[in-house]
């Protein structure tokens, strides 16, 4: 089949749909932190061990909608973690991450070998996912039907919660309170708001989102926890903040851009090209955008060349 | 001054060892979890390495590209630059490496001195774009390093597939390297091969040129104090993307050491994983390269163990990155302490001045 021909279909753009479903939610949460003036490199860690939690809740309880909200509140935790490392404990931000990434790495597999006796995957466990929801009079219509309707009900939540988190970072007290801990933290705590109490918040939502999209991976993407199956994508999200300058709408669309990439890597599959290759253009495509990225806004701000984190 | 530095020298060896007590009570609850028997899992884990010659010796095979990714990472450090590309550039390396082995004629010297030398290059290549682009436009090296790396895995991987592949074995391996490219063995009956040698000599060199040059003077400062470095008339971009560079080699030839020290063929489908341990024992050492190898010794260490106790007590091998990593945040956040103690102590005059 020709290339093309199958790019311009319904079927290519439901599964732009699909794979951006945890780049999304990833990359709000990780706009949500840098607007309080987190950069949070640990969004990989939280979406994995959320993924894990997820199987379990469901697995044990034998209920779907317990392993989403198991995956939440593990997400809340380990992104209040961070928190706590970083502010209570004074560790590097950066590096108390690159840490906790890699604890979360290891901690997953070995909790999943105790519980399955297989470090590979836990599909023994039989955890289930999330429904589709098919949309009423949507999913009538020919084309738009195909594209937008029987998607995961997390798909939906996440355009849902981009939607809330623009309101809420734009229109509601916190909101502003939260861009205030990021662009000028002394006039918080000159109005007598405590700075910590909204980069906790922040980091509180951003586990959040994290775990929701972690409950996509192991509910919605596939039914199992498998072995570092977050494979990069809250690195990308954090390449979506930068390019989207942490506006939350520009940061999805840069995370919707990378989707394609990556719904373009599985559409490459069939055709002739080395599937290696194939398989790096998601990556490719982030380095890429972000070091384009960076020059523009580099040439517009002309002067300074080496900015420290 | 002096006693200064052995107060904190001290001050730091206990926190270390409190670090590790801590760490090992959480892991023995966790560890309490999974096995029936948690007491002869955690002296499992410590004696494991000790029981048998050969064993121990497997502690040092572990520790040299533990070293080598080590010191990658301390040099990029050092220049203050979160670069975390010395894990694609070990990889990297080791490919290199293998692929020189295969296709290069000629005595068994030259062809390891090339396959290191190109293995060091390849790292060089990759550990300098982040850095380039860290410098050239603000884009963060952090994130352009975590992607590099998968690309250089796939790149690799494909390179792999069309050039080095064996097609005989029924698992994925390169044609095997010629006997005499392999690096000498150092003691019979044991895979502890002269990879040991070179890490050394790689410790002594990344320790002089920290130490004892003018290069090394104007990185330290960089690192520290970027625009104090600019005005003192340092050639910033110039210093940090060197020491990418420099990183990105060690990290390269680390993994033609290792590629040429342990195996006949090569054999990664996947990213080995030192790029972050480098992270780990860069910390663990206080970005001293001298104290790298006793850092990498210690890790390699633990790992042997829960390998021995993953075979003996059934508790998985994992555990070691919740144990590593709660020592290093508890380091991490005790040298803050330290820091911080210190500044009361001697009641600096100076208030504000956060350097963090």
């Amino acid at each position: 089949m020709n290339f093309w021909e199958y790019v311009f279909t319904p079927s290519f753009a439901y599964s732009v749909i699909r794979v951006s479903t945890p780049l999304v939610l990833a990359t709000l949460g990780v706009v949500i932190t840098s607007k309080a003036g987190i950069t949070n490199i640990g969004m990989e860690g939280v979406m994995l061990t959320s993924a894990l939690a997820a199987v379990f809740g469901s697995a044990f309880s034998g209920n779907i909608w317990v392993g989403l909200l198991a995956a939440i509140l593990c997400g809340i935790a380990a992104s209040l973690l961070l928190g706590y490392l970083s502010m209570q404990l004074k560790v590097d931000g950066a590096l108390a991450c690159i840490v906790f990434n890699n604890m979360a790495i290891g901690g997953t597999v070995f909790a999943m070998y105790t519980v399955t006796q297989d470090k590979g995957n836990t599909i023994s466990l039989h955890s289930g996912s999330l429904p589709q929801i098919q949309i009423p009079i949507l999913k009538e219509i020919p084309v738009l039907g195909e594209i937008f309707s029987n998607h995961n009900v997390l798909s939906y939540a996440a355009l849902l919660l981009t939607v809330v988190i623009c309101v809420l970072l734009s229109k509601t007290a916190l909101g502003l309170r939260i861009q205030a801990a990021g662009e000028a933290p002394q006039a918080l705590s000159s109005v007598g708001v405590d700075l910590k109490t909204v980069r906790y918040t922040a980091l509180g939502i951003s586990g959040l989102l994290g775990g929701i999209g972690g409950a996509f991976m192991s509910m919605g993407y596939v039914s199992w926890f498998s072995r570092d199956m977050v494979a990069g994508r809250g690195f990308i999200a954090l390449a979506a903040d930068a390019m989207g300058n942490s506006n939350p709408v520009g940061a999805v669309l840069s995370a919707m851009l990378f989707a394609m990439a990556e719904a373009l890597s599985f559409t490459l599959q069939t055709t002739s090209i080395p599937p290696e290759l194939v398989q790096m253009l998601p990556y490719l495509v982030t380095i890429i955008g972000l070091i384009t990225y960076s020059i523009k806004k580099s040439r517009s701000r002309s002067g300074k060349s080496i900015v420290s984190n | 001054m002096r006693i200064n530095k052995n107060t904190r020298l001290w001050f730091r060896a206990v926190r270390f060892l409190l670090a590790i007590v801590i760490a090992l009570g959480v892991s023995f609850v966790i560890i309490a979890f999974s096995t029936d028997a948690p007491v002869r899992a955690v002296v499992n884990l410590f004696t494991g390495p000790v029981t048998s010659v050969r064993r121990f010796s497997t502690v040092f095979e572990t520790m040299i590209p533990l070293t080598f990714s080590g010191l990658a990472v301390c040099i990029m450090f050092k220049a203050n630059q979160f670069n975390l590309a010395a894990e694609g550039a070990l990889y990297a390396g080791a490919l290199t490496a293998a692929i020189v082995g295969i296709y290069v004629q000629g005595p068994g010297w030259a062809v390891k001195a090339a396959a290191i030398l190109a293995g060091g290059m390849i790292g060089c290549l990759i550990g300098a774009i982040p850095g380039i682009a860290k410098v050239r436009w603000g884009a963060s090296e952090l994130v352009l390093s975590l992607m590099l790396n998968t690309v250089v895995l796939n790149l690799g991987t494909f390179l792999f597939n069309r050039v080095a592949r064996d097609p005989a074995p029924s698992y994925a391996a390169s044609y095997e390297l010629p006997r005499e490219v392999s690096l000498v063995n150092l003691i019979p009956g044991t895979r502890m091969h002269s990879g040991l040698i070179i890490a050394a000599c790689f410790v002594a060199g990344s320790a002089v040129l920290i130490y004892k040059t003018k290069w090394g003077f104007q990185l330290n400062m960089t690192g520290s104090n970027l625009n104090f470095a600019k005005y003192a008339g340092i050639h910033t971009a110039l210093i940090i993307i060197s020491a990418q560079l420099v990183g990105g080699f060690i990290a390269g030839a680390g993994g033609a050491t290792e590629m040429l020290g342990l195996y006949r063929r090569f054999q990664w489908t996947s990213l080995p994983g030192y790029g972050f341990d480098g992270v780990i024992l860069n910390i663990l050492a206080g970005s001293n390269p001298l104290l790298i190898p006793i850092a990498a010794f210690f890790l390699a260490f633990v790992r042997i163990g829960a390998d021995y106790m993953y075979r003996q007590s059934d508790v998985a091998a994992e555990i070691v990155s919740i144990i590593e990593g709660i020592i290093i945040l508890l380091v991490m956040a005790s040298a803050f302490l330290a820091k911080w103690e210190h500044r009361l102590t001697t009641k600096a005059s100076v208030t504000g001045g956060e350097s963090a």
